[in-house]
């Protein structure tokens, strides 16, 4: 009798196992998935710099900046508004890892090309990885004809190249950090004093303040700054706001240049002392190519 | 004494039946279509699971937001930052009944499912009707339905108001095979 009553709790025990909750079962067979972390920064440029952020395939991001003049000029440059550099730049993501750029800036009229690859991301469950990891290669040539007449520098004379590394990880869903390593060489030096491969190390932050604004910090600095020159790390204050296919940033800087070399290597503002800049990067997204694929790993 | 054996015999007869039981749905499909003046928005899911147990007639349905694929990739990483928040709330979640399962008795033809639908961390509710057809040991669930995106306090920004619908139609096709 006891064994027979022993037998009947063991089919009934297994009765309850049968019973196992539905959800339990899904939760099992859905255990092994590994995503990629999304939107570390909400755009491609953390404010005057990069950030490890790319676009996806077939994306055509058209981006225009403007740096106003120093907001200490006094009332007579309306505090800088009268003054005006920009640059526009069409980017281009081969796919979601590569995107090939080319841009213009009118200060000492510049054009840029750049290529940008995510080399690493930054992912999240089954198989985590902690952090991103993009690398970004720029050249870009002075066309400003600012030389003596009969003394015309040759087109590598004028050539400037840009190598940094992007390191960057989303602490959580409000705060990224970002880590810029970054090498800059000038085929041509303002002096012969002056070295022509300019080291300098960058540190970004993005906190979220809602959905779709955020504030935005960086800061390069110089380790072998231009000797001739009065040079300050650069500096940048911003707001990032998003709406729908288009990104506004507001931005105070003591650059006034929108490439690398420039506002890393070339900025002479002092930002405490008050020369500081307003300016704004917008960005407009075009699709040209329909995704097909998941954006899940 | 007699009455024992019979007892255990009719539960391991029972465990046995309930062994085949369960039904599972590893890549169900799911799809939302949003319809505006300014835009149509379509949304879907290939990663869907389901399960469905066929001695009670319940059905559990689990999706991850961020498999959701839209034909635009900002669009698709807005859905996901801006809306669904799915870096808190991952997955979309559904728990019910096939209401006449049993009547049905392995019979193609219409039937309710009723349940709680699961959105942004807030639960609703849900009613249903649904096609279900039994093709070679498959079980198949096709059917569409509405939601409305406040329910879920999912919140649409003014400047995107003419671009959103309200109320979104959700499609749906689950391919069931037994389950061990």
């Amino acid at each position: 009798m006891k064994n027979i009553l022993l037998i009947y709790f063991i089919f009934l025990s297994s009765y309850n196992g049968l019973g196992q909750e539905l959800e339990d079962i899904l939760e099992q067979e859905a255990s092994d998935t590994t995503l990629l972390v999304a939107s570390t920064f909400n755009g491609t440029r953390l404010l005057n710099g990069h950030s490890v952020e790319t676009r996806k395939e077939g994306i055509l991001e058209f981006l225009i900046s403007h740096r106003f003049g120093r907001v200490n000029s006094g009332f007579d440059q309306l505090f800088g508004l009268d003054e005006s550099n920009i640059r526009f730049g069409f980017e281009y993501a081969m796919n979601d890892r590569l995107t090939l750029a080319i841009g213009r800036s009118s200060f000492e009229k510049t054009y840029d090309v750049y290529a940008k690859y995510r080399l690493l991301q930054q992912k999240t469950g089954e198989s985590p990885f902690p952090f991103g990891l993009t690398v970004f290669g720029s050249a870009t040539e002075k066309t400003i004809k600012d030389y003596e007449p009969g003394n015309k520098p040759s087109f590598s004379d004028r050539l400037t190249y840009t190598g940094q590394i992007l390191l960057a990880k989303k602490i959580n869903p409000t705060v990224s950090v970002q880590f810029a390593p970054t090498f800059i060489h000038f085929n041509t030096a303002p002096e012969s004093i002056d070295p022509n491969d300019i080291v300098s190390l960058g540190f970004g932050t993005r906190v979220k303040i809602s959905k779709r604004v955020s504030l935005n910090g960086e800061y390069y600095y110089n380790i072998n700054p231009f000797d001739s020159l009065d040079v300050k790390n650069s500096i940048a204050f911003g707001v990032d706001i998003e709406t729908g296919g288009h990104i506004f940033q507001l931005i105070f800087t003591n650059g006034v240049s929108m490439i690398e070399k420039g506002f890393i290597a070339e900025t002479t503002g002092d930002f405490l002392k008050g020369d500081i800049h307003f300016g704004f990067n917008i960005s407009r997204a075009f699709q040209l190519k329909k995704q097909n694929r998941p954006y899940v790993n | 004494m007699r009455w024992l054996f019979f007892v255990i015999i009719n539960l391991w007869v029972l465990n046995g039946a309930l062994a085949q039981g369960k039904f599972l749905a590893k890549d169900g499909y799911v799809s939302f279509f949003s319809h505006s003046l300014l835009e149509d928005i379509k949304a879907d899911n290939n990663q869907v699971l389901s399960i469905i147990d066929t001695d009670t007639g319940s059905i559990a349905i689990q999706l991850l937001m961020r498999s959701f694929m839209f034909k635009k990739a900002l669009m698709q990483e807005h859905f996901n930052e801006n809306y669904v928040e799915s870096y808190k709330y991952p997955k979309a979640t559904f728990s019910g009944k096939i209401k006449d399962f049993d009547t049905l008795n392995r019979r193609n033809g219409k039937t309710e499912i009723v349940g709680v639908l699961s959105i942004h961390g807030r639960k609703k509710e849900i009613s249903t009707m649904a096609m279900i057809e039994f093709i070679n040991n498959e079980i198949v669930l096709k059917g569409e339905f509405w939601v409305e995106v406040a329910d879920f306090d999912i919140k649409i920004p003014k400047i995107v108001e003419n671009n959103i619908a309200k109320s979104i139609k959700v499609n749906f096709e689950l391919h069931h095979k037994p389950y061990n």
